[in-house]
């Protein structure tokens, strides 16, 4: 599992988290909510190692990652879906899928798994010689998420989903996620501002403010309490 | 359902047609344009077979050097102003250790690639990889300035004098070639085979190896690779090693025809960027046929009376109207921008 401690991070001297502790336990779903500029963003890069806290601990499965290149920690079998999708426009779908298995040295089940992910996002078999770029917002976020799971991870981190997609396709989209969390015992920890989305399949929720952590409980809790939904969470 | 590797589909097909088209249609555009020029001039300007014999032949050395051109903007997203220069000095090598080490032609070749990967390397760690997050226009200046380091530092060591290099594909065989009714020689015949086993290299590299996508990708987006676990500091390395060992190739091409000194690649890096932009920046296949295209042009225009002047600005006029008309090149791929 995932233990975040106390971390403090900063470009430069802008300090965007101050003291942030997360913990997310194995098979779990965990959201991270905030406004903009809360430091969401901060916290997945910080753990998917983009870039290093200046103090603080982060350790998974009881090894510290804080300072290990984001190549160790994706072996170490943590893949992130970057925010704003950031596929590789100028390859097509199958391209795209390959480098997200990068890591692996097993052919065959890279190809299964190829056709894993597919069964799971039709819509990407449909198309694999398809020059990503010309994909549909929706389209590319399944294939942003579909590149992380080809390194078959046991931890997903999940940067704003919902990102300028149609709310329709976000509901399909966090649906497919709570879906592949239960098949496959993957933990997913999604940094989220439409927060209604992810409570929905949220186990536990953390809400950020300018770099600390305003609030933190189970995700029903949240849900029920009209006062917390209106004054952190927007709705 | 995994597709079959070899199965074809309309869309496959009708992608290979476009390709073939491509490349036909400038030939045509080309034969147009010099049928025009001939009516114009009166039969000044003729279409001979040589010229185009020869301009392949001339052309193979330009695509050599756009080889490596393109492997370095495919891997790394930098246009290289050094490659020649660079080059250049790999030749010099190559010379050094027949002429004074002794070694045969083949084990030099061998040495010259393997100091030419490390050079590469060793300039890309310690000059390039401190600039990386700068606006391109500073890595371009710095090539620029490598340019001149790296071409005074040949002068320094191996003075301006030209020296002589003989390939060995050149005394085998007959002396000349004669192909469709044209005669070639055999230098370049040799560079002929050459450029085309670089180009087929370099081709099933970016496409078909791991290692290849790997590098593309590190070049397109450096953090998606990254979160895909790919050490992209050290793709880029790589990506400046293999540009400096095709560009190192082209080099020993190139010299025993040009003879070697250390300006000898400037005229050829001009072509070669003539070649690339004209083929197309990502495509290796772009780059050798832009170099036959541009000898090929180069040789009609210089048998003109009338035009013979123009035959070595003819390359910036080629580069500026491809850049107005279709600015990735005949085979390159447009770079896709969705809002």
């Amino acid at each position: 599992m995932l233990r975040v401690t106390d971390i403090r991070t900063q470009y430069g001297p802008v300090v965007a988290l101050d003291g942030v502790s997360v913990f997310v336990p194995d098979g779990q779903i965990i959201t991270v909510l905030g406004a903009n500029g809360a430091g969401k963003s901060t916290l997945l890069r910080s753990i998917s190692g983009l870039i290093h806290p200046s103090s603080g601990r982060i350790e998974y499965d009881d090894r510290r990652i804080d300072e290990a290149k984001p190549e160790q920690i994706v072996k170490l079998g943590i893949s992130q879906v970057p925010e704003g999708r950031q596929i590789f426009t100028q390859l097509n779908v199958l391209e795209n899928l390959k480098l997200g298995a990068y890591t692996r040295r097993d052919r065959d089940g890279v190809r299964r798994d190829i056709d894993r992910v597919c069964q799971y996002f039709p819509v990407l078999g449909q198309r694999r010689s398809q020059v990503a770029g010309t994909l549909s917002g929706g389209e590319q976020q399944m294939l942003a998420i579909a590149r992380a799971l080809m390194a078959r991870p046991k931890l997903l981190l999940l940067d704003e989903p919902s990102l300028g997609l149609a709310p329709l396709i976000v509901r399909e989209i966090f649906q497919i996620i709570q879906a592949i969390s239960r098949e496959g015992h993957l933990t997913v920890m999604v940094v989220e501002q439409d927060a209604q989305a992810a409570l929905a399949i949220a186990d536990y929720a953390y809400v950020l403010e300018t770099g600390r952590v305003a609030l933190a409980d189970e995700a029903a809790h949240l849900q029920e309490n009209d006062e917390v939904r209106r004054s952190y969470l927007g709705y | 359902m995994v597709r079959a590797r070899g199965s074809l589909n309309a869309d496959q097909v009708l992608r290979w047609l476009t390709q073939a088209l491509l490349i036909v249609s400038p030939l045509i555009v080309l034969y147009l344009v010099l049928a025009a020029m001939k009516w114009i001039f009166n039969g000044d300007v003729t279409f001979d077979r040589q010229y185009i014999v020869q301009g392949i032949g001339q052309g193979s050395v330009y695509g050599a050097l756009a080889l490596a051109l393109v492997l370095i903007y495919r891997s790394t997203d930098v246009i290289n102003f050094a490659q020649g220069e660079m080059a250049m000095f790999c030749t010099f090598i190559s010379w050094a250790l027949i002429t004074q080490a002794h070694w045969g032609w083949y084990a030099a070749l061998i040495g010259t690639l393997v100091f030419s990967a490390l050079f590469g390397a060793i300039i890309q760690r310690v000059v390039i990889t401190p600039i990386e997050n700068a606006p391109l226009l500073t890595i371009v200046i710095v090539t620029l300035g490598l340019f001149q380091v790296v071409n005074s530092f040949a002068i320094f060591i191996w003075q301006a004098q030209p020296k002589s290099i003989v390939a060995p594909y050149a005394k085998v065989g007959a002396k000349s070639v004669s192909v469709f009714g044209a005669s070639v020689g055999r230098t370049y015949v040799g560079a002929l085979a050459i450029t085309l086993i670089v180009m087929g290299l370099v081709y099933v590299f970016f496409n078909y190896t791991k290692l290849g996508l790997a590098s593309r990708a590190s070049a397109q987006n450096p953090v998606a690779s990254r979160l895909c676990g790919v050490p992209v500091g050290i793709m880029l390395t790589i990506g400046w090693a293999l540009a400096a060992m095709v560009g190192a190739t082209a080099g020993v091409v190139a010299a025993p025809i040009s003879g070697l000194d250390p300006t000898f690649m400037q005229g050829l890096l001009l072509y070669a960027f003539a070649a690339a932009v004209l083929g197309g920046l990502d495509s290796p296949v772009g780059a050798v046929l832009g170099g036959f295209l541009i000898g090929i042009i180069q040789n009609v225009v210089g048998g003109s009376a009338l035009l013979k002047d123009i035959k070595d600005p003819v390359a910036f006029i080629v580069i500026l109207i491809v850049l107005m008309v279709r600015p990735t090149g005949l085979l390159g791929s447009k770079t896709v921008k969705k809002v």
